[in-house]
């Protein structure tokens, strides 16, 4: 537990994502109410305001639903994408970046070459047009933010691969005879999961960014579950009447995304001391 | 560096067919253009003939060269909803586009640049510690959240401000500060780390001894080494940004292309769409392969190499 006080920032964003974690995992047991819920009588009422009910502590929307409940489910909407969507980049890219690295030559230009074709797109226009083809939906939504997120990793293994794949612990491990696939899955894999795992740690936030960002604009996830980017819709909408709406689910994506950065920062430099404190 | 421009040439070129393709996969392949041309309760009869006329019953590769072809002559199909050239509606909004990423851009580096060197002059300092906070928050703070609390401040509560369209410098302030933020909180990273990369060289040492002056150290030797790595992120986020910022011109109204997809989209008006992503595309490429042609001519390494 020594690095919570050598890194506080790291010590606060695990804390953060964790808070983020437990709500998702435990909304049901700790939101106050349910989030579909509407007390018509009580809509637009502001942060701290009593009902029958009890208190709305952050406040209802034009519904009223209370905020900290829909916030507290939202959190479940903005961790399934973000990881699943991290995951899945992650492992495709990973996979496609150390074929790349290690195989070389051909395969290894048409890779590089298909990576260079999706980076020239902006990836918010990038996913507007998918999303705008296969329609809007979590399933969708998922697959567009892997989709756009794998190239850094493909990226950054196949360069790490092209350092390891002379070395002579791989060498060694060919003139014992090793096959390929053991070579890669056991002395070259290792090698390269420590830098995937932090590309994985920042783009975690810039996937819950863009999920939030397309939700927002309408080509997300449905309106009919309670997610941080349709509240911040919500909020638009009723900003000159009640600055409550897009304040507390702006702050809930703004504060896990700082965690994820902090993390994403404090893994680095842990994982390459050179890079420390640039 | 007449090689080095030949090759950078021919890598652009072959990113904008890989583009070209990506996109015709998009739209002929993956999603059905026809489909989102006609109604939801279209007999298959009327989709036949509307595939007949259009050419989309023919094969695949005759339908991308014909594509291509049209592409190149500045034919990107008509609008589903306003019956004009698709690309001319993307051309329209241009202006507002680029008057938008200009402000923005020059904004953040203005703020960003002497930031970014005054944090790594004064590291570990008071100075340094703000700027490595403005950058994390910076770069956690979702533009459009940012937008929204912008408008709520200065356009709503303090009416300081207009709080969307354009006309004026009022209208341009908001969304250009907002979008510039990001910007910013990036260059600033990027340049303190650079300045720090080169801060212990030896010609820095070099220069202080045979008596220059710091100004002259600060200035000659060391800004414009690290100037390069700075010089590269900025070309790159001109290029993203000249895409159209689609999401803080739809907080602010704001005229320009990303607007101009996100509403394409809804109307299901994909000739729009396709003409807005392939536009983008072209203009990233092309500030890419600029970018790094001011930087080979910055750096003498690759401009003799």
């Amino acid at each position: 537990m020594s690095w919570l006080r050598r890194d506080p920032g790291a010590a606060a964003g695990a804390l953060v994502l964790a808070l983020a974690c437990a709500s998702a995992l435990l909304a049901p047991h700790v939101a106050p109410a349910d989030p579909g819920i509407q007390d018509i009588v009580n809509r637009l009422a502001p942060p701290l305001s009593r009902s029958a009910g009890g208190v709305y502590w952050l406040g209802t929307d034009q519904l009223g639903r209370d905020i900290l409940s829909r916030v507290v489910y939202g959190a479940r909407v903005s961790l399934t994408v973000g990881l699943t969507a991290v995951a899945l980049s992650a492992a495709v890219g990973t996979l496609i970046g150390v074929l790349s690295g290690y195989c070389g030559r051909l395969w290894d230009d048409l890779l590089m070459r298909i990576t260079d074709v999706q980076l020239a797109f902006p990836s918010i226009l990038l996913s507007l047009a998918i999303v705008a083809v296969l329609g809007a939906g979590v399933r969708n939504l998922i697959a567009v933010l892997a989709f756009s997120g794998w190239v850094g990793y493909a990226r950054v293994a196949r360069s790490s691969v092209l350092g390891m794949r002379r070395r002579e612990f791989v060498e060694a491990a060919r003139a014992l005879g090793a096959s390929h696939p053991r070579i890669l899955r056991r002395h070259i894999l290792p090698g390269v999961l420590p830098s995937m795992l932090t590309i994985a740690s920042f783009s975690l936030g810039g996937m819950i960014t863009a999920e939030a960002a397309l939700t927002f604009l309408g080509l997300g996830v449905p309106a009919s579950l309670p997610s941080w980017g349709g509240m911040l819709t919500d909020g638009a909408q009723y900003m000159a009447v009640a600055w409550w709406l897009a304040t507390f689910p702006g702050a809930a994506i703004m504060l896990t995304v700082l965690a994820t950065n902090l993390i994403g920062d404090w893994l680095r430099d842990a994982l390459d001391p050179r890079a420390a404190g640039t | 560096m007449q090689r080095y421009i030949a090759r950078r040439l021919v890598q652009a070129a072959v990113v904008l067919a890989g583009t070209s393709v990506l996109v015709f996969v998009l739209t002929h392949v993956i999603g059905d253009p026809v489909a989102l041309l006609l109604p939801f309760q279209a007999s298959q009869e009327q989709l036949a003939a509307v595939r007949h006329a259009l050419g989309l019953d023919r094969p695949l590769w005759f339908q991308y060269v014909a594509f291509v072809r049209g592409a190149l002559h500045g034919d990107l199909g008509l609008s589903v909803r306003q019956h004009v050239p698709a690309l001319a509606l993307v051309l329209e909004r241009v202006p507002a586009t680029a008057e938008l990423a200009l402000t923005a851009l020059s904004l953040a580096v203005g703020l960003s640049v002497p930031l970014g060197i005054l944090a790594a002059l004064r590291r570990r300092t008071f100075i340094d510690r703000a700027a490595l906070l403005f950058t994390i928050i910076g770069q956690s703070m979702p533009t459009f959240w940012l937008g929204l609390l912008a408008i709520l401040v200065f356009g709503v509560t303090l009416r300081w401000l207009p709080t969307g369209g354009m006309g004026g410098w009022a209208h341009l302030l908001l969304p250009a500060t907002v979008l510039g933020v990001f910007s910013a909180a990036g260059i600033t990273r990027l340049t303190r780390a650079s300045v720090l990369d080169v801060v212990a060289e030896d010609y820095l040492r070099t220069a202080r001894s045979k008596g220059l002056r710091e100004t002259a150290v600060i200035g000659r030797h060391m800004l414009r080494n690290a100037a390069l790595p700075v010089v590269t992120w900025i070309g790159l986020e001109l290029g993203t940004l000249l895409g159209g910022a689609a999401v803080a011109e739809t907080v602010f109204s704001w005229p320009g292309m990303g607007r101009l997809a996100v509403q394409a989209i809804f109307a299901r008006d994909f000739p729009v769409v396709q003409a807005t992503v392939l536009f983008a595309a072209a203009v990233f490429v092309l500030a890419t392969l600029l970018t790094d042609l001011l930087y080979a001519w910055l750096d003498p390494r690759i401009r003799y190499g």
